[in-house]
């Protein structure tokens, strides 16, 4: 009778063989593994076959997308693609931050003028002043979310680098990885309207602890 | 009901736009005292000072974030009794259902407006 215990399992084979052999490369092993199946072929059972048929192709697949991952210039990718859009996303920041102070100058001035002003025209650009520093959050909202477009983009350049340093390019060392957010804080940022409560979901949800 | 918009209101806000935006919202609105913060520690020592009838906060901030601040409120004899409204853009439920377990009056959504602003304080400090 077969006795699992005396068969380690294929993990601890393999770190030994790991271990012996620490030089090996995957190409080696691969075409040993090659050379071992194709003369088993005539000793295989149609299933068998089958199989060994689909583990080839799926071999074959694993070794195109490698020879494409290293085929990326992924040292553009983390030194100029990731760190340029973000410098660009900082600018939209920069720039949206400054024309939203001078409308803001501009309409602290009108307030001004609307404090010597009285009756209809006085409540006339009161209103209007009031829809203007209504419409200037949008510059807070867009800074949070191009932040969070900031984050996005820095886990896919680890990612990225990580995937690569895996299967294709060895020559450069894993990213490190992005850490996660700090789940304590609950800092989600804003949500994308189909996913967003608004003020009279969250009004129903205050009531419903009275 | 009366409001006393006289009182003193203090609003924190790591965003000075956004602390200017609020500050002008808030004149439109009649009230004038307002005073700014833009952490949670320097409005912790302001609020400690004494003399605030009203705390309106953003949440996204660091390195003390409005949910820490309102915690930190709420701990604080003295202050424990300060309405405190939250503005964020912060709207799942958790963040709303984390602000009323630490004591939250009331939650305000971003973007808002001038109106929503009123209606909420109106309410907070009517039934403070």
């Amino acid at each position: 009778m077969h006795d699992p215990s005396a068969d380690p399992p294929l993990s601890e084979r393999l770190e030994a063989i790991r271990a012996r052999y620490p030089a090996t490369q995957p190409a080696m092993v691969a075409e040993v593994v090659q050379s071992v199946l194709a003369t088993m072929r005539g000793h295989l059972t149609a299933t068998e076959t089958m199989l060994l048929s689909e583990v080839e192709e799926l071999g074959q697949t694993i070794a195109t997308a490698k020879a494409e991952i290293a085929a990326l210039k992924v040292d553009d990718i983390t030194a100029s693609h990731i760190p340029s859009a973000t410098d660009e996303l900082d600018a939209i920041v920069a720039h949206t931050a400054a024309a939203t102070d001078a409308i803001l100058e501009t309409c602290e001035t009108l307030d001004q003028v609307g404090a010597g002003l009285s009756g209809e025209a006085a409540q006339h650009l009161q209103d209007a002043t009031t829809r203007i520093y209504e419409a200037c959050s949008f510059q807070d909202i867009t800074g949070q979310r191009i932040t969070k477009v900031v984050a996005a983009l820095k886990a896919i350049e680890a990612k990225v680098a990580n995937i690569v340093a895996a299967f294709g390019d060895r020559r450069g060392a894993p990213a490190a990885p992005v850490p996660p957010p700090d789940a304590a804080l609950l800092l989600n940022g804003p949500q994308l309207p189909s996913n967003a409560m608004d003020q009279s979901d969250i009004d129903k949800l205050l009531a419903s602890f009275d | 009901m009366t409001i006393d918009k006289a009182m003193n209101v203090l609003i924190v806000d790591d965003y000075k736009t956004m602390l200017r935006i609020i500050r002008n919202l808030l004149k439109q609105i009649d009230f004038h005292n307002v005073d700014e913060a833009t952490d949670g520690a320097e409005a912790l020592g302001k609020l400690r000072a004494g003399g605030y009838g009203l705390v309106i906060s953003d949440w996204n901030m660091a390195p003390m974030t409005g949910l820490q601040l309102l915690q930190e409120v709420r701990a604080d004899a003295k202050l424990k009794a300060t309405p405190f409204i939250m503005i964020t853009a912060e709207s799942k439920a958790e963040n709303v259902v984390a602000a009323k377990q630490a004591g939250v009056s009331n939650y305000i959504v971003k973007p808002f407006n001038a109106e929503t602003l009123r209606e909420k304080i109106e309410k907070v400090l009517g039934n403070a």
